[in-house]
């Protein structure tokens, strides 16, 4: 038995919990009204979004034979995008991992460019190549692959860095160049974390792609913004729809295969 | 044993001129080597932990650069081979390591064809088209380590002597003169030892390939080897046939040490 212990401590987390709420209240209430947050307008739009729930709730089928074809643009735009961007990844990662051997001044230089890629938002560079190469699904496709080469890339190369060089070691003691050590080496031991990656870009680029056509990217986008600036609330119900299947099937496919590879 | 030392006069396969090793850090791991090694010799080389038995074994095949000094490879410079000339001198020197260094997740064909790889052009390689010979060559190379019916099975389901048994076998794809063996067994219990041993022996009679092989165990020395090397600090400190590797020689050589070594296998 425990001797004479008998009061039970108080536990501390209820303070903590009340002090983290009245600072949150805090810290909303005044960037509420530093941005000049008009809260009665807000209400007011409550009544307004019953309106267009309502509108929602009664899509307008008809449409869906329109989008269909901007949808199959959109899919197209996240497979290019993403495969134009994974094929770059794949030597580029081969060559920037540091347990490569590649030389280290360009594989350094090689990947800060890589880094500061990854932080442009994949809008903005849509909006740069919509205003280089003019409306249409080519900026999004250039976009998404820059996004997709960036963030598989990272991946990747990190993946690399983390294999048993062993086989490296065992290549080159039987007369192997380099080529043929990365061939039989590296790559049998990390091929499955870069489809693990490249699929993962994909599910993102589907998403992504579905947006970009918004600010004139090509794809299902900018029948959204049209069904919008319309409100046709009814086909933007359908739009939406449309999106979200295709994005769970999509998700759904590739998960499944994800686990097969690992 | 009396054979294979006047085939050794004959012709040597591997010679030690002068060999020197100076880490980037200062430590010295091999001082003025000197050896010549024949034909068809079955060779064990022992030492305490970091005696410099690691680093004159990958010197051999210049996984290591030597400081200064000559290692010459059945006639051939490899010191001063450079690039294609290099890779094909590697080519007949197979080598066996500690840890296997088998690509786990590939079948144990691939492993052992990966043996293959620096006979043929680099496109066919990265194309991964090898000749049906080469299979063939494979599959024989596995029979031989009696680990046939293992071949579609990926490595990492095998235990540690068969990961070593296919070892051995890609390093016989290699058709090599050479094979070079650097603590083969030190991860392995009693029994796979023993069969590991017996298959670096049997490769050695059968095909008269020399075999050069690090040891933590003089037991397993004396057992094996026709003729022992013993290394202390970088430099030679012994060599001769096995009978001459009697306790009290070695023991006047290392101290009480190096006939307990077994004990403490636990070395990087
Ligand atoms: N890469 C290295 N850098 C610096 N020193 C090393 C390196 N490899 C080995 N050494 C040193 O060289 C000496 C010989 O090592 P090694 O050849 O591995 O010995 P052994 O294989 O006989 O245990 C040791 O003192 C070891 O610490
Ligand atoms: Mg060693």
């Amino acid at each position: 038995m425990i001797p004479n212990q008998t009061t039970l401590p108080k536990k501390t987390g209820k303070v903590k919990f009340f002090t983290t709420l009245a600072m949150l209240l805090i810290i909303i209430i005044t960037s509420a009204v530093i941005t000049d947050v008009d809260f009665w307008q807000l209400f007011m739009n409550v009544g307004q979004a019953g309106y267009i729930l309502d509108q929602m709730s009664r899509p307008d089928w008809s449409y869906v034979s329109i989008v269909l074809g901007p949808l199959v643009e959109t899919i197209r735009m996240a497979i290019l995008g993403t495969a134009f961007g994974a094929l770059l990844a794949f030597p580029f990662s081969l060559y920037v991992a540091r347990n490569m051997e590649s030389n280290k001044a360009i594989s350094s230089v090689l990947r800060f460019l890589m880094n500061i890629i990854r932080t442009i938002p994949e809008l903005l560079l849509a909006a740069v190549f919509v205003a280089v190469f003019g409306i249409g699904p080519f900026a999004g496709i250039i976009a998404l692959a820059i996004f997709s080469f960036g963030m598989v890339s990272k991946l990747f190369f990190e993946s690399i860095e983390t294999i048993d060089e062993g086989p490296i070691e065992a290549l080159k003691s039987s007369g192997a160049n380099r080529l043929e050590i990365m061939r039989y080496g590296v790559i049998p031991q990390v091929i499955s974390y870069y489809w693990n990656y490249v699929l993962f870009a994909f599910e993102i680029n589907i998403r992504a792609s579905a947006v970009l056509g918004y600010i004139g990217a090509g794809g299902i986008g900018i029948f959204l913004q049209r069904a919008l600036s319309q409100v046709r609330y009814d086909r933007v119900a359908v739009i939406i729809l449309i999106i979200f299947v295709v994005v769970l099937a999509i998700d759904y496919v590739s998960n499944k295969v994800r686990e097969k590879l690992l | 044993m009396a054979t294979t030392q006047a085939i050794a006069e004959q012709r040597p396969v591997i010679q030690l001129v002068n060999v020197n090793k100076t880490y980037p850090n200062g430590v010295q791991g091999l001082k003025d080597l000197n050896l010549s090694i024949g034909q068809g010799e079955f060779v064990i080389v022992i030492g305490l932990s970091g005696a410099g038995k690691s680093t004159m074994l990958r010197s051999i095949n210049r996984l290591n650069e030597i400081t200064s000094g000559d290692i010459i490879i059945d006639g051939q410079s490899i010191t001063r081979a450079k690039g294609k000339s290099l890779r094909e001198i590697r080519r007949n020197i197979g080598m066996i390591f500690q840890s296997f260094n088998l690509v786990k997740r590939s079948s144990v064909l691939r492993n052992v064809l990966t043996g293959r790889v620096a006979y043929h052009s680099t496109l066919n390689m990265i194309l991964g088209i090898f000749p049906k010979k080469d299979k063939e060559i494979a599959y024989e190379a596995l029979k031989r380590v009696n680990l046939a019916e293992k071949v579609y099975t990926r490595a990492d389901q095998l235990s540690g002597g068969q990961q070593q048994r296919v070892s051995i076998a890609r390093a016989l794809a290699q058709e090599p003169k050479i094979i070079l063996a650097d603590e083969p067994v030190a991860s392995l219990d009693p029994i796979t030892t023993e069969r590991v041993m017996d298959d670096l022996l049997r490769i050695n009679r059968d095909l008269g390939i020399t075999v050069l092989v690090n040891l933590h165990s003089i037991e397993l020395a004396r057992k094996y080897g026709d003729r022992i090397i013993g290394l202390r600090g970088g430099e030679l400190v012994f060599d001769g046939p096995t009978a001459e590797a009697t306790d009290s020689t070695l023991r006047a050589i290392y101290g009480e040490a190096i006939l307990e070594e077994e004990d403490n296998k636990g070395e990087a």
